[in-house]
């Protein structure tokens, strides 16, 4: 109420034409009632720092190591795994395709060695799929990011340019040097040779792309001939620019900037999971060699060398701590390590390890093997659920039958009626053939009364009969017309298709359908 | 195109935003003003992109409308041309099948499965096109209208092939063939009395054993329509005389509708398609109406469906071991493949 009454004071006092009516309180003397100035109250007395920050191109310095052996061996395995797999050749005899791993759209099958998958078996690719997910979530409970760190194609490709960059331009300093040098005829001439070769990387990258969903030999001559399909030439044309633009130019910045895996992994990490971490307990304060060589009490491991910096793909400095660019590629330990060496310091400055571990570690406890992280309940429940899906879906596979019959009634018209008043309804059957073999198949009549027949739109109806056999093609499913003849007065309502594979698997499938006849007629 | 300067008198519109670094564009709304931010340089180099290609895209292709039409571009192309191309490069790619079908004869068709199989889902196709108006979508036909059922194994003028064939050439009492299928059934409107069409409508139904005939009905009915119908009441395909003494009725089996039909019959018109369709369309639309579960084979004549009838086929022309082989034969080609038939 006393605030009221100042108000009152204030605004009786104060009033003037063009505020009238308005209460500005008494936070905004009618002096500042002027719009301009009142707004002046929240200009910053500073500009606010630029948010925008440039990229810095990084040089990582060459390395050798533990992890980075590592990294060359994965980085052969993965590349080896894509550029060798559409050329392995796999016998499946003459009536299906003779590549290993082919997934070949324009016939709806996907092939990989002894497995083959049709489309109504598109649960498997979904189960493979989530297995792919509990697999990126058990990795990350186990070691952390090492999917970022070793395996992501983003990671292995510009790994492998960097590499180039290092081949035509030298180490670090070289390629910082002559990113500032002007533009002249040696640096174009360097400048061309690398990317001419990140091109050419870029090319067999996309071309070996679409070797997995044809015959990789014909495919590849079809490609030079220019005989291969438009989509073709545009997938490798679209996956040529994405390789040579993401791998060669935008590199770190997938990672920072574009993927969302380094969120969902941020996420999935608590203070169990393994990562690269500096010890700063041990590390600080940093000083140099002869610093603390003068006084040893003051300083850290540290000496601030900054060549986990340098060799680090990502440009991040991991003394900073955790971070969205570290893809725990583990370079910085090889660095670190070395330099540790030389000095003569324990190794392990900065290493793999868990935040407990860290923790245990600074208060004094002994370091505890890394490996020790990987058992724990999460990880282990990650990889029970993961192994039982794969389980289960290997168990599906080998127990699935190769032969199956599926049956649609014809409903226009329902039934038909014949001349001598007996009922005929026909039929549409699928019989699928899941072997890579032709096979002869008997379809029999199960629950109609005697003197039920059946004949084909292939098969007259003069030899209608009982059961019939039909052949069906190597790998594929044959639709046969089917008719259906039941005496005149049977009172049938249901019966059912037996399919019977006649080799020695003998394989059965029953499909039961109905039976119309005049006497259900609306 | 905002007048700079309205609403901010005495402001230059060159005034710089000190945090950004931007200049005002001069306009000012109750302290909140406007910046003059630039477009991303992307945004602005994709705009200038779709500039270069609308200009590029207008001489190329029809864009200006005009009084009679638009313009056409320089390529020429148009979406009708796009699909005569396409039209033509599908009818190339089933020449091969078509010449087959055209230097086979309509009863060896059969001895070739592959070719038989091609040739029923081809008259599918024309099927659904050309005559689903009057025989329906699943070849049903419409009692109502007296148009035949096409499914079942009563054919008024036979259902071999040949026959099947012959029909859709030359149509049924059609004007434009002098070889079409033409007999009428004379109307019995005063030619008999009354009570005599009762007892011969009753003897009709009898036939089939709908009914129970009167010794009078069988004479009056021998009298005036075995001739045509038969005594049994089997018919005659010959001249499309239907058979009276099965299940299958095109005009209805009540009393009063045949009753009507021997008063004034209705007569059946069906266009011949040799006008209008390629023979070979007419030959696979022969060979899918044969294949709707009906068909009739050299041989069978009208009879029953006994599989004894295996044995008496061989003799007639040789067809049986053909039909042997086909579904063995049919079943290898591989044309099977989901959607194809």
């Amino acid at each position: 109420m006393a605030s009221s009454d100042s108000l009152a004071t204030t605004s009786g006092g104060t009033t003037s034409g063009g505020v009238a009516g308005r209460d500005w309180g008494q936070a905004l003397p009618s002096q500042q009632a002027d719009p301009i100035a009142a707004t002046a109250r929240h200009a910053p007395s500073q500009p606010p720092p630029n948010l925008y920050e440039r990229r810095k191109a990084v040089h990582n310095k060459r390395i050798d190591g533990w992890f980075r052996r590592f990294k060359w061996l994965i980085m052969l395995v993965t590349l080896t795994i894509y550029y060798v797999t559409p050329w392995i050749r796999w016998d499946r005899g003459p009536y299906a395709p003779d590549q290993a791993v082919l997934i070949d759209l324009a016939n709806r099958r996907f092939y990989m060695f002894d497995i083959e998958i049709w489309p109504h078996e598109f649960y498997f690719v979904a189960g493979l799929l989530i297995m792919a997910a509990l697999g990126l979530f058990l990795v990350t409970s186990a070691v952390g990011r090492a999917w970022c760190g070793y395996s992501c194609p983003q990671t292995v490709w510009t790994d492998l340019f960097q590499h180039i960059d290092r081949l035509i331009d030298g180490d670090r300093n070289a390629r910082m040097r002559l990113d500032k040098a002007p533009w002249g005829p040696s640096k174009i001439a360097r400048r061309s040779a690398k990317w001419t070769i990140y091109l050419v990387i870029s090319l067999l990258t996309g071309g070996a792309w679409i070797l997995y969903f044809a015959d990789a030999p014909t495919l590849l001559e079809d490609f030079f001939t220019l005989e291969a399909s438009p989509v073709a030439y545009a997938t490798v044309g679209i996956l040529t620019f994405t390789t040579f633009w993401l791998g060669g130019f935008m590199r770190e910045q997938v990672c920072i900037y574009m993927c969302p895996w380094p969120r969902i992994q941020a996420a999935m990490l608590d203070e169990k999971s393994l990562i690269v971490t500096y010890k700063e307990w041990r590390g600080e304060p940093r000083g140099s060699v002869k610093k603390a060589k003068k006084a040893p009490e003051k300083y850290g491991d540290c000496i601030d060398c900054l060549q986990c910096v340098a060799v680090c793909p990502t440009g991040i400095d991991i003394r900073e701590g955790q971070q969205i660019g570290c893809i725990t590629c583990g370079l910085c330990i090889d660095a670190c390590d070395k330099v540790m060496a030389d000095i003569g310091r324990p190794r392990g400055l900065i290493d793999y390890a868990t935040l407990e571990q860290c923790e245990a570690e600074a208060a004094g406890e002994p370091a505890s093997p890394p490996w020790k992280a990987l058992l724990r309940p999460r990880t282990l429940i990650y990889l029970a659920i993961w192994s039982s899906i794969g389980g289960a879906m290997l168990f599906a596979l080998g127990t699935r039958a190769h032969t199956e019959l599926t049956v649609s009634p014809d409903r226009n018209p329902p039934f038909m009626l014949m001349k001598d008043g007996s009922v005929r309804n026909s039929y549409t059957l699928r019989l699928r053939n899941m072997e890579a073999r032709p096979r002869d198949m008997e379809i029999a009549l199960t629950g109609l009364p005697s003197g039920a027949l059946m004949w084909t739109d292939q098969i007259g109806r003069r030899r209608a009969a009982s059961q019939q056999v039909v052949t069906v093609p190597a790998n594929e499913t044959r639709i046969v017309r089917a008719y259906v003849l039941v005496p005149a007065q049977s009172d049938v309502d249901e019966f059912g298709f037996l399919l019977t594979s006649l080799d020695e698997q003998r394989e059965q499938d029953l499909a039961e359908t109905i039976f119309t006849g005049p006497g259900e007629q609306g | 195109m905002a007048p700079s300067d309205s609403n901010a008198p005495g402001k230059q519109s060159d005034r710089i935003d000190e945090p950004t670094g931007t200049e005002f564009v001069g306009h000012e709304w109750d302290g909140i003003e406007e910046l003059n931010t630039p477009l991303p340089r992307w945004w602005l180099w994709t705009f200038y992109a779709c500039i270069a290609w609308a200009a590029v895209y207008v001489v190329l292709y029809p864009a200006w409308p005009m009084v009679e039409r638009a313009t056409q571009g320089l390529l020429g192309w148009s979406s009708r041309g796009e699909l005569v191309e396409e039209m033509g490069a599908a009818d190339l790619a089933r020449r091969a099948t078509f010449e087959r079908i055209a230097a086979t004869d309509i009863t060896k068709l059969p001895a070739s499965p592959d070719l038989m199989g091609q040739a029923i889902a081809g008259g599918a196709a024309a099927f659904k096109q050309h005559c689903v108006q009057c025989h329906g979508a699943g070849a049903a036909g419409y009692a109502e209208f007296g148009y035949p059922n096409l499914n079942d194994d009563d054919w008024i003028w036979g259902g071999e092939l040949e026959d099947i064939e012959y029909t859709l050439i030359h149509g049924i009492r059609w004007e434009g063939s002098d070889d079409t299928r033409l007999t009428y059934m004379p109307a019995f409107e005063g030619l008999l009395e009354d009570d005599q069409v009762d007892a011969v409508v009753a003897h009709v139904l009898s036939l089939s054993g709908e009914a129970s005939g009167s010794a009078a009905g069988a004479r009056i009915y021998e009298e005036n329509c075995s001739v045509c119908h038969g005594t049994d009441g089997g018919g005659a395909q010959i001249m499309g005389a239907p058979a009276l003494n099965d299940a299958i009725w095109l005009y209805g089996n009540t009393p009063q509708l045949v009753r009507r039909q021997i008063l004034q019959p209705r007569h059946g018109v069906m266009p011949g398609w040799s006008d209008k369709l390629d023979p070979v369309t007419i030959k696979m639309l022969a060979a899918y109406v044969h294949s709707r579960g009906g068909g009739e084979y050299a041989g069978d004549m009208m009879d029953g469906v006994a599989p004894e009838f295996d044995g008496a086929g061989e003799n007639d022309n040789g067809s049986e071991p053909e039909l042997d082989q086909q579904d063995q034969v049919a079943s290898a080609s591989g044309d099977g493949d989901d959607g194809e038939l």
